[in-house]
Order: C-alpha cells, then sequence, then structure tokens
C-alpha cells in the first residue's frame, strides 16, 4: 500500500461522519424545506408569516440582549476575580461554572422555583408588600434563565484574556498620568475585543438554538426552537419546521463566521 | 555638554521593601539623584534594582519609615499617575490599539492638552526619534528598535519630572543594542533630564551612567562614576560584576604580594596588612620576556579577539591569571612569560 493511499485511508471515517451526520441531513433539511406544497414559500414565509417573523425577531433581540448583557457582567466579575485574591475565590470560580452542569430544562426549572406562581421571589413579595411578583413565563424569565447559562461560558473564555494581558501595558498608561477610568477605556477593554466577540459569538449562536429552557417555561413566548418544535411535533408542517431550521442555522453560522473573521481563530477556542 | 537640565531631583530616604513575610527584597537604601543626572542601577537579577526603580515610579510603595522626595516634595504616597514620570519598559508595552502618534501623545491627551498642541508635541518628538514618516503605523508594523524609540518619546512627550528605564534595551540583539546605546546615550544628554536606568549589562551602564549604583542582595553595594566602580571597586563583588578581574589571594610583605610566580608590588594602599585579597584588571598587565620581571607564569591557553589577544598564564597565582594583551602579541601555549603590573593597577579588597 502507497503512503498517499493509507493516509486516505485513515481520513475515511471523517469523511464518513461528516457525510452521514452532516452534509446529508443538512442536504435534506434544505429539500425538505423546498417540498412544501406551495413549493419554495415555507423559506419566504419565514419573513412574510407575522408568527413567524416575531418569533424569528423576539428570538434574535432576545440572544443579542443576552449576549450584551453576559459579556458586561462576565468582563466585570472577570477583572475583579482575576485581579484580587481572597478567601474563597477558587470556590467562588467553580461555583460559576456550576450552570454549565445542568441541561435547559433544569434551568428553565430553576427559574421556575425562583419566579414561578409558588416562586422565592412571589412567596417574599407577598410577604412583604402584598403583590406577587412573577416573572418567570414571561420574556424577563427566559432573559434571567439565557443569561444564566451564558455567564459561565463567557467569563471563562474573558477571564483568561485578562491573565495574559501585559500588566506593564496598564502600568505604562499609568505612568502616562491615566487614572483607573482612563486605563480600563483606554488599555484593558481595547485588549480584551477579541475575547468580547470570540465569546460573544458562542454566547449568541447558544442563545439562538436554546430550546430546554424556553420549553420549560413556555407560556407566552414563542422563541424559534420552540416554533419549529410546534411546527415539527404539533402541526405535522414538516417543511415549514425544515426552512425554519435552516434559517436559525443560517443566522447563527453567518454570527459564527462573522466573529472568526474579526477575532481570528480564537472564536474555536472559545467554545 | 547639556544645554538645559530638566526634571526634578530624586531623593531616597531609608527606603526598604518586604514583600509579604518574605525575607526583605531591599535593606533601607538612601540614594540622592541630582537634577539631570542619568544614574544607573546595576546588578545581577533578584538584587533590588527594579524595586528601588518602581518604588521611585510610584508603583510599589516602601515599607513605613522610607520617604520618597521629588525637589523636597514629599511623593510617597501619591500614585505612579500623580508622579509625573516616564517610563520606559523592557517589553516597551506600547499601546497595541493605537497608532504611532497617538502612542506618543496619550500622555499629553490624558492630561487635557488641546488636541493641536498635541499634534505639535508629537511632531517634535517624532522627529528627535526619526520616526516622522511612522506616525500613522500601526505599533505591529515596527522593529524592535523603532518600538524601543517609540516608547521612549512616549514617556518624554508630556515632559516628566523624572524618566524611568527598566532594561529598556534587553529585548534587542547585540548588534542593534551597541547601537541605539550610543542613540540614547546622546538623547539623554540633549534631554538634559534626570534619568534612572536600571541593566544588570554593566557596558551599558559605564557607557550611560553619569553615576552606577551597583547592586547586591538588596542592598547597595558602591556608589561611583563608572571609572571609579572599574578602577577602584569596593569589594570583590563589584570588582567581578563590573569587568573581568583577576582576584588574588596572598600574603603581604614590604609592600609586595608573595605569589607563587614571584613578587608583585602594591601601590601606597598596601599599609600594614599581612594577607590581602588583590584584583587587577586584565588589559593593565603586560606580557614580557622572563628575564624581564619579577612575576613569571607558563602560557596555558591563547584566544585571539580581533582587537586583543585574551592569554590564560598559570603558575604564576593560585588560580590562571587572565590577561588582554594587544593582538600583535604572538605566545605559544607552554611558553614561559614574565608580567608586569603597574603598582597603581593593583587594587587590595577588603576581606
Amino acid at each position: 500500500m502507497s503512503r498517499t493511499s493509507f493516509v486516505g485511508l485513515c481520513l475515511l471515517p471523517l469523511l464518513i461522519t461528516v457525510g452521514l451526520f452532516f452534509v446529508l441531513p443538512v442536504f435534506q433539511l434544505l429539500i425538505v424545506g423546498a417540498n412544501s406544497p406551495s413549493g419554495l414559500s415555507a423559506y419566504s414565509a419565514i419573513v412574510t408569516e407575522p408568527r413567524y417573523r416575531q418569533s424569528l425577531i423576539a428570538t434574535l433581540v432576545l440572544s443579542v440582549a443576552t449576549t450584551l448583557v453576559t459579556v458586561a457582567v462576565a468582563t466585570i466579575a472577570g477583572l475583579f476575580l482575576q485581579r484580587n485574591v481572597f478567601p474563597g475565590r477558587a470556590i467562588l470560580i467553580s461555583i460559576l461554572t456550576l450552570p454549565l452542569a445542568f441541561p435547559g430544562v433544569v434551568v428553565g426549572f430553576m427559574i421556575i422555583i425562583l419566579g414561578g406562581r409558588q416562586g422565592i421571589v412571589g412567596d417574599l413579595s407577598r410577604a412583604m408588600t402584598g403583590q406577587k411578583v412573577i416573572f418567570a413565563y414571561s420574556i424577563a424569565g427566559l432573559f434571567l434563565g439565557y443569561l444564566y447559562f451564558s455567564i459561565p461560558r463567557v467569563i471563562l473564555t474573558i477571564m483568561a484574556s485578562i491573565e495574559k494581558l501585559d500588566p506593564q501595558l496598564e502600568e505604562a498608561a499609568r505612568s502616562l498620568g491615566a487614572g483607573t477610568w482612563a486605563v480600563h477605556r483606554d488599555v484593558v477593554l481595547p485588549a480584551l475585543v477579541p475575547a468580547f466577540i470570540a465569546s460573544g459569538a458562542i454566547c449568541f449562536a447558544t442563545a439562538m438554538g436554546a430550546f430546554g429552557t424556553a420549553f420549560t417555561l413556555a407560556a407566552r413566548i414563542d422563541v424559534l426552537a420552540m416554533v419549529i418544535y410546534t411546527e415539527f411535533t404539533l402541526n405535522a408542517n414538516i417543511a415549514m419546521a425544515a426552512s425554519l431550521s435552516v434559517g436559525l442555522g443560517l443566522i447563527t453560522w453567518i454570527a459564527l463566521a462573522l466573529a472568526r473573521s474579526l477575532a481570528g481563530s480564537s472564536v474555536a477556542a472559545a467554545g | 555638554m547639556k544645554k538645559h537640565v530638566e526634571g526634578a531631583a530624586i531623593r531616597l530616604e531609608n527606603c526598604s521593601k518586604t514583600y509579604g513575610s518574605s525575607a526583605r527584597a531591599l535593606e533601607p537604601v538612601t540614594l540622592n539623584i541630582a537634577r539631570g543626572e542619568t544614574v544607573v542601577l546595576l546588578g545581577p537579577s533578584g538584587c533590588g534594582k527594579t524595586t528601588t526603580l518602581r518604588m521611585i515610579a510610584g508603583l510599589v510603595a516602601p515599607d513605613k519609615g522610607g520617604r520618597i522626595l521629588f525637589d523636597d516634595q514629599d511623593v510617597t504616597d501619591q500614585p505612579i499617575e500623580k508622579r509625573n514620570v516616564g517610563m520606559v519598559f523592557q517589553s516597551y508595552a506600547l499601546f497595541p490599539n493605537m497608532t504611532v502618534a497617538e502612542n506618543v501623545g496619550y500622555g499629553l491627551k490624558i492630561r487635557g492638552v488641546p488636541r493641536a498642541d498635541v499634534k505639535i508635541r508629537v511632531n517634535e518628538m517624532l522627529a528627535m526619534a526619526g520616526l516622522e514618516t511612522f506616525a500613522n503605523r500601526s505599533i505591529d508594523q515596527l522593529s524592535g528598535g523603532q518600538r524601543q524609540r517609540v516608547a521612549l518619546a512616549r514617556a518624554v512627550a508630556a515632559r516628566p519630572r523624572v524618566l524611568l528605564l527598566d532594561e529598556p534595551l534587553t529585548a534587542l540583539d547585540a548588534a542593534l543594542r551597541e547601537r541605539l546605546r550610543t542613540d540614547l546615550d546622546r538623547l539623554l544628554r540633549s534631554l538634559g533630564i534626570t534619568a534612572i536606568y536600571v541593566t544588570h549589562d554593566q557596558q551599558e551602564a559605564m557607557a550611560l551612567g553619569d553615576r552606577i549604583v551597583v547592586m547586591s542582595n538588596g542592598s547597595i553595594a558602591q556608589i561611583g562614576r563608572p571609572n571609579e566602580i572599574y578602577f577602584q571597586p569596593a569589594n570583590r563583588f563589584v570588582a567581578e560584576f563590573v569587568g573581568a578581574a583577576n582576584i588574588v589571594e596572598a600574603s603581604l610583605k614590604d609592600g609586595f604580594l608573595e605569589l607563587p610566580g614571584g613578587r608583585v608590588q602594591v601601590g601606597s594602599e598596601a599599609s600594614s596588612r599581612r594577607e590581602a585579597i588583590a584584583m587587577v584588571r586584565p588589559e593593565a598587565i603586560s606580557v614580557v620576556p622572563p628575564e624581564q620581571s619579577s612575576w613569571i607564569g607558563r602560557v596555558e591557553s591563547t584566544s585571539f579577539l580581533g582587537d586583543r589577544v585574551r592569554i590564560s598564564v598559570g603558575e604564576a597565582a593560585s588560580t590562571p591569571i587572565i590577561i588582554d594583551a594587544p593582538n600583535s602579541l604572538s605566545v605559544e601555549i607552554g611558553d614561559r612569560v614574565g608580567l608586569v603590573i603597574p603598582p597603581s593597577s593593583v587594587r587590595l579588597l577588603p576581606a
């Protein structure tokens, strides 16, 4: 056997995997989406049909908001954790990564325990003001749930970047007269931009596709993943489910690709 | 030939530094630096030179009891951003998100200098550093030497009271280092600014310093002009750290060192000591035919270094004697040679 054909043989498992689990399903999805009784209209329905359009916009807004708030929270917390040594720091960091261990359903369940009809916040607020505060089934509950599982993904990436910052850069800025605020504005945050883009893209992609949390909380919220589920299982509108899936995948993929070209190869590492 | 003098006189009073519960990094140091003077802190790593520099900068606070004064003004409790110091780091620490001009102008911008004035001063600084055409370049387009010049221009743009340089040439290769050292020397002289320069390279220290502070194990071993440090080292550490040195331990009799290879006359400082540690620089020793000297040895090795020949002579003392001879000298390994030292070149060190 020649050397080249041996290398070719080694690639075979990868090619089979890619073909079976990647190329084939995506092609099938594309074809199914286009095979509705009314042809390609299932694709255009994503933007023309108000229900789908609203769901798409709601999902985008929720994902963008989650990403922005997550990056902001993770940056502040990361800067603090990376620069201050205090008892219990290691435990706190490991607690922060705890949500990674929970599936979306559990996250949704925790939001219900917190802000549902029998929730802790509701009981407390009733005891104090007589008014029961319930937020679990609204967009606020969903947003909190998304934040909860997004922060650990982002905070570890940002902390790693903060650790790699050259402390002499900050000292140089301070020697030139920059106070704490100016040092962060002019030196620290610009140096962290690649980490923001990389971890933000992953956060956005995860939020776009998150299903378990939305499913558990779903009362009045239609995120895209939920609509796909409904179309597929309840309405048996397989063409529409397929075209929505393609749309969701495309948006997420474009976001990741943009981030990759902006921030270099660190996006892959951030996953 | 200083045209004008800028900056402050610096005084460290009794400044020591202890990190945590560990041993002292710096013993109490008292040091006066005149306005416009260039002082080099020289020593091996861990000797306390960087801690001293960072104390003057305001990045490290001295232990209780220490005071730092800029022109009689106590700045001990001032943070670095209030002290108006310029700093050049070994890594240059240029801001990668700013252009060359933005880097140089940063200190002025932070101080709220009007944009037009910033531009004038930045252009002045870029011209001084020979970087006019690089104003709009990004930092990663510059070579190591150019980065070092940008860092220097940035540090002096806002007219600091003192310029602090932390091993600014160490990251460069040898040839470039030598050239930039000359540039740096010229620049420091023309600026006339008070400058404190940290290095472990004794050649750099001698080329740049008006005075050198040799440090060892967290305290000052000697302060002096470069030639004082070189010719009259205060102790064995300084003698060996600054330049090459032959150090021999021998008994002293009637103003002569008694060595295995003969007798060597020492200068007037011989005094009444019986035992001596003597230091002789390799270039102070001449090689002559054996019959012309009372101190004889045998050549053990020779290496031709271009501008000179370095030979090692055994049997003359308890350890081989290193000699830097003119490059015209021709001796072979095994030759018996006589060695001659002017008595004034023999330096007796404290035991």
